[in-house]
């Protein structure tokens, strides 16, 4: 098995052309901070994925035990012009991860919206609150037991009005 | 008096200068800081909301400003007006239909929005794209980039009082916008680049209006250097203000022309060429000082390079097909549908049930006119995305603005605000 960074890299499946590694959420900061003192100076991109009704095959690498959740972490180097995503499980009944805003302060935004979304916390993230939903809101939309609502439309004319 | 006299509840938290620009600060904890304010005494730190609906916060952006006189301390910007949870709605369309739901992201370049999401889908497809229809899509994306940094011309000048410039720079947009309609059919929301190519082939005369176009644009890009570059007023307000430097964009994973503009030389177009980019010839423009200045000098000189782009692409577009001959993502030509049963029946199924696409997950990114738009689809084997997520470059890029505007007049906060071109759409999503 290769490892990069100290975490397995992405299995048969490559991800159409970009390297892609898989740290366990205990290795998460340790692998961004490697990665980070090896020249990838850009935290481009931050989200998160809900495995929950996931029909196919995941195709982890060998020893990677896929979880409910998967945070998704793409990273540039700017000066090797190389792009690197990190892909790490977080359980449902513990969805925590260690926040990467020390490493690359823009992950504040993009770790308050996962949080809003899919309500994984990031722990020592210097503001975790929602950012695109009312701070007051209930649930997390971007779960896949999250039900998308319907208003029901009203025709004028309609004669079965409600 | 210290301000720890003034309001008993939180706001040891106001006074309390963190070592960052950012108000982290919730409704709540705002709300309890109150302050009387009929107390003459009352007024060294004020709390003061811009927006939403400010004129000058393009769309529906509201920042909480901690204010010192006229001076910002710490902001926030507060998002989400917009957001009616397009990624959650992408998840229910077919990936035809998915182009229609990422055009109205950034409204302003909507094009760039349907080519970040058809590229991720061909990756995961495995399909190429004939050469005419990859040259159309540079050909429209390049003059969308025209229409949206004219967009940000006019909105920009409107900020800073240079009302012609409004008027101008909607007036040519909306030349390119005219375009737009006769190849797509729309002004905005096109829908137009779509996996596999593109919906429709160019018009017969595609290559004069192209022509006029150009013509049209370059000697008025001159006009507004006559009108604004060299302007004392105008460069009194723009430079030195709203500073960031490389290091700090970085940081912040700001992209486009905020980066660009602190002296980074990053363009995907360059630097991770898709499409033909590699094949033809511009110059990637870079400011020095990272101010307002800058930023307005890359974006009018990026819609000179937009159009040395063009002209390039009207000699080297090849003929072709417009879109694939795979049948799995392209239904049968009309003539078929009238022979063959099979033909409709295929037909049908792409409308309805749409083309599945092989399980896997991919990262497209574009160089938008605001910075790197990507899209990252998770497809389960199914027609319909299994996750969309877009990485917005507003979005991001909006990180920046509380570091912008630190220790700057609130009239500086304008100029910043427009330096940053934010579009709301994009943002909250």
């Amino acid at each position: 098995m290769t490892e990069r960074y100290g975490a397995p890299v992405g299995g048969d499946r490559p991800s159409r052309g970009q390297a892609v590694i898989h740290p366990s959420p205990s290795q998460w900061l340790d692998v961004a901070a490697a990665a980070r003192a090896d020249g990838f100076d850009q935290l481009i991109d931050l989200t998160a994925v809900d495995y929950l009704t996931y029909g196919a095959d995941r195709s982890l690498p060998e020893g990677v035990h896929p979880e409910r959740f998967e945070v998704v972490a793409g990273l540039i180097s700017h000066e090797r012009r190389e792009r690197l995503r990190m892909r790490v499980q977080v359980p449902a009944d513990d969805p925590t991860l260690p926040s990467l805003f020390d490493l690359w302060p823009g992950s504040e935004s993009l770790e308050r919206e996962v949080y809003d979304m899919f309500g994984i916390a990031f722990e020592g993230h210097p503001d975790l609150s929602r950012i695109l939903m009312p701070e007051d809101w209930a649930g997390y939309p971007l779960r896949k037991d999250y039900d998308t609502g319907r208003i029901p439309v009203q025709f004028k004319a309609a004669s079965n009005v409600r | 008096m210290s301000t720890t006299d003034i309001a008993p509840a939180g706001a040891e938290r106001v006074s309390r200068r963190e070592p960052s620009a950012v108000l982290r600060m919730s409704e709540t904890e705002a709300a309890e800081i109150g302050g009387d304010p009929d107390d003459p005494g009352d007024d060294e730190l004020v709390l003061l909301n811009m927006g939403p609906s400010h004129p000058s916060t393009h769309g529906v952006l509201r920042l909480m400003l901690e204010l010192s006189g006229e001076t910002v301390l710490r902001s926030k910007p507060v998002i989400g007006y917009l957001h009616t949870g397009m990624e959650k709605t992408g998840e229910q369309l077919t990936y035809l239909q998915g182009g229609t739901n990422v055009t109205r992201m950034d409204y302003a370049s909507p094009l760039f929005n349907e080519l970040a999401f058809s590229l991720a889908t061909e990756r995961l497809l495995g399909i190429e794209v004939p050469e005419r229809a990859t040259w159309i899509r540079m050909l429209m994306c390049e003059l969308n980039r025209v229409s949206s940094h004219l967009l940000f011309m006019a909105t920009n000048g409107m900020d800073l009082g240079a009302v012609s410039m409004m008027i101008y720079g909607w007036r040519e947009r909306e030349e390119v916008l005219r375009f737009f309609e006769k190849v797509t059919g729309l002004r905005m929301n096109h829908n137009y680049i779509r996996p596999g190519g593109v919906a429709a082939d160019l018009p017969a005369d595609w290559r004069s209006d192209v022509l006029e176009l150009i013509e049209l644009i370059e000697p008025r890009l001159d006009e507004y250097d006559t009108l604004l570059t060299g302007q004392p007023i105008w460069r009194e307000r723009l430079q030195g203000v709203g500073i960031i430097s490389a290091a700090e964009a970085v940081a912040l994973g700001a992209t486009g022309p905020i980066l660009r503009g602190a002296g980074m030389a990053w363009d995907l177009r360059r630097d991770e060429p898709y499409l033909f980019y590699d094949q033809v010839d511009f110059d990637v423009i870079v400011g020095t000082h990272g101010d307002c200045y800058d930023r307005y000098a890359i974006r009018l000189n990026e819609i000179r390079e937009s159009l040395r782009i063009v002209s390039q692409i009207i000699d080297a577009m090849p003929s072709g097909d417009y879109r694939t001959q795979d049948k799995k993502v392209t239904p049968p030509p009309r003539a078929r549908i009238d022979e063959s049963m099979e033909a409709l029946i295929h037909h049908f199924k792409i409308f309805t049930e749409g083309f599945k696409v092989p399980a896997g997950e991919a990262y497209a990114a574009v160089e938008s006119p605001r910075g790197e738009l990507g899209v990252y689809l998770v497809s389960d084997g199914t027609s319909v995305p299994y996750r969309v997520h877009v990485r917005a470059p507003s979005f991001v890029n909006l990180q920046t603005l509380p570091h912008l505007m630190q220790d700057g007049l609130i009239a500086d906060g304008v100029a910043i605000i427009s330096s940053v071109d934010p579009i709301m759409g994009e943002v909250d999503r």
